[in-house]
């Protein structure tokens, strides 16, 4: 089934047209409502009128996430004020989040977009739909929510956390499809079996997962644990959130709601576009958003887009998966951290060095992130000779960390000069999880 | 009324405790007691050794976190319940005690006080009779 074939079948030729004319009224938009990209654009001596087909779209600067915490909160958005009927926030590198607020037509594209990935995953009317994505700032949640109430199908918020129960509401109210991140997936499949539910008493049948990096190993084991067929959901919270792509039932790359958001693929260090099958940074221009538009925004997720038709029927141009990013940033438990946050924190405290080290391992399906500091030598005193004294300084530090990050973190203390010096930043972060 | 201990942060993990007696070996400092109060991760390794000073100054020079205390040696009645006759001067005073560990020197029990009202324990001490020993009491050098 295809939700919108207008849109997700249009020929090559039809759809760069629309995307041709949405390109320069956007551009048109921003120009006159963001003064943020008004000085850009003036600077590089362009006008809306400059933009006329989407080939033009390399003529445009680029958006980064600093261009985007550097205007916290409100300096990119668009719309004004009384249009905005929702604000979505993710997490920032240095305290400050990402703001997103969408008015009540992005909120009505994000449903139709999210719809159309529901539809290609197999979901309808018929189906009883738990979304288990954290709902609050975090997009997973009532983005995935919107979507599953506009194709009709009976929406169970599970929200995340109270595994066991939500593994009885799966048994007991026949739930057929489920989206969450894939190593919640594994967590669910795990808690079941330790609850005895089998696969035989659970309807399940459908996921969507996304929100974090995971392999193929990873799907067939969790479709071989939950019964189901599990699909890429792909989205950003500075681009709409879940519903940017979607898998259909080919399993081979995610389709792209490229009316919406038209992506580049570029070379994250010269910035020049690559040819179409090359792997590079993915970058999205939101083509129709009000709230908050963003031109050609570096998502630093690195794959490729692939070339050729795919037998669903769709014609919207497929990515792969993401095989990396462009930066340091991490995935734990679908939140995102930057190892530089762990360091503003750590840097705040006296009591530790400046040096830190991120281990993050995947351990029964859950990912752990550990953050060992050093003690500093000069601060180690006869006040500090206790345990209790010492475990008070580190759930201080961990506490600090989880405000921040919104994850909780294992803090391990080391002696002094224990931890390696960074030689950059590959040296920062352990990660044992082997996503890529 | 006190003697001076050194507290050392070690991890958890072989190698970290033959490396700070070894640095004490190679300055010839002499181990009169020693304790480790031990966690999953790390643990604080205290010692009472010769030359307090020159030892804390030397391990820092070699980057290890160590930080010099003041700490009640007490001699013990060499019988049955000494032990628990001066805890129970602590107790009896409402003193809590943060930690505690003993040793023999000449035959004679000795046990390291560390409490968190200094000034209440001296008193309590005085006023108790309890032997204190001071530095001087202890060996200084092999």
């Amino acid at each position: 089934m295809i939700w919108n074939p207008n849109k997700e079948c249009m020929s090559r030729e039809q759809m760069r047209e629309l995307q041709g004319k949405r390109l320069h009224k956007i551009v048109e938009y921003v120009y006159h409502h963001v003064p943020f990209y008004r000085n850009k654009l003036q600077e590089m001596d362009l006008s809306p009128d400059d933009i006329r087909t989407i080939d033009d779209i390399v003529k445009l600067p680029f958006t980064t996430k600093k261009d985007l915490r550097d205007n916290y909160p409100f300096g990119l958005q668009a719309a004004p004020a009384d249009e905005i009927i929702r604000i979505h926030a993710s997490s920032g590198t240095t305290g400050n989040p990402t703001i997103v607020g969408y008015t009540r037509k992005d909120i009505s594209v994000w449903s139709e977009c999210m719809a159309r990935c529901l539809t290609a995953y197999g979901v309808g009317r018929n189906d009883v739909f738990s979304v288990s994505y954290g709902y609050g700032l975090f997009t997973g949640g009532l983005g995935a929510h919107n979507g599953v109430e506009t194709v009709g199908a009976a929406v169970v918020p599970a929200s995340t956390g109270n595994t066991e129960k939500h593994a009885r509401l799966i048994r007991d109210l026949g739930i057929t499809g489920i989206a969450c991140t894939p190593s919640y997936a594994l967590y669910l499949a795990e808690t079941m079996e330790r609850l005895g539910i089998t696969k035989d008493q659970i309807k399940l049948r459908v996921g969507a997962f996304g929100a974090e990096p995971w392999t193929e190993s990873m799907r067939t084991e969790i479709q071989d644990r939950l019964g189901l067929k599990g699909y890429n959901l792909y989205g950003l919270s500075e681009i709409m959130g879940p519903s940017v792509s979607y898998e259909c039932s080919e399993q081979h790359g995610s389709h792209i709601n490229e009316d919406h958001f038209f992506p580049e693929i570029i070379d994250p260090v010269t910035l020049e576009p690559l040819p179409v099958g090359q792997t590079g940074e993915l970058v999205f221009t939101t083509l129709t958003k009000e709230g908050m538009p963003v031109l050609r925004y570096r998502t630093r997720d690195l794959c490729s887009l692939l070339p050729g038709e795919c037998p669903c029927g769709r014609t919207n141009v497929r990515m792969s998966a993401i095989q990396g990013r462009s930066d340091d940033m991490l995935i734990i438990r679908g939140i995102n951290i930057f190892p530089s946050q762990v360091e503003s924190v750590v840097l705040s405290m006296p009591e530790f060095a400046p040096r830190y080290l991120l281990v993050v391992d995947r351990i029964n399906n859950l990912d752990t992130l550990q953050v060992q500091v050093e003690l500093r030598q000069d601060y180690f005193n006869a006040t500090l000779d206790t345990p209790a004294a010492i475990d008070e300084l580190s759930k201080r530090l961990a506490a600090k960390l989880k405000s921040v990050l919104s994850i909780g973190v294992k803090v391990q203390l080391k002696a002094p000069g224990t931890i390696e010096r960074s030689q950059g930043k590959s040296t920062r972060v352990i990660d044992n999880r082997k996503l890529f | 009324m006190t003697i001076r201990q050194l507290s050392i942060f070690i991890e958890n993990q072989s190698g970290t405790l033959q490396r700070v007696l070894e640095l004490m070996k190679k300055s010839r400092i002499q181990i009169i007691a020693c304790t480790i109060a031990d966690t999953a991760e790390y643990g604080i390794f205290r010692i009472i050794c010769s030359e307090p000073d020159r030892a804390c100054s030397e391990l820092k020079q070699a980057g290890v976190a160590v930080a010099i205390s003041d700490v009640f040696a007490i001699e013990l009645d060499n019988q049955p319940g000494g032990a628990a006759d001066v805890v129970g001067i602590f107790s009896e005073a409402g003193i809590g005690i943060t930690y505690m560990y003993a040793f023999l020197l000449n035959g004679r029990g000795i046990m390291i006080f560390r409490t968190d009202q200094a000034d209440a324990a001296r008193e309590a001490i005085v006023r108790g009779g309890l032997h204190c020993l001071t530095e001087a009491d202890l060996p200084t050098h092999i």
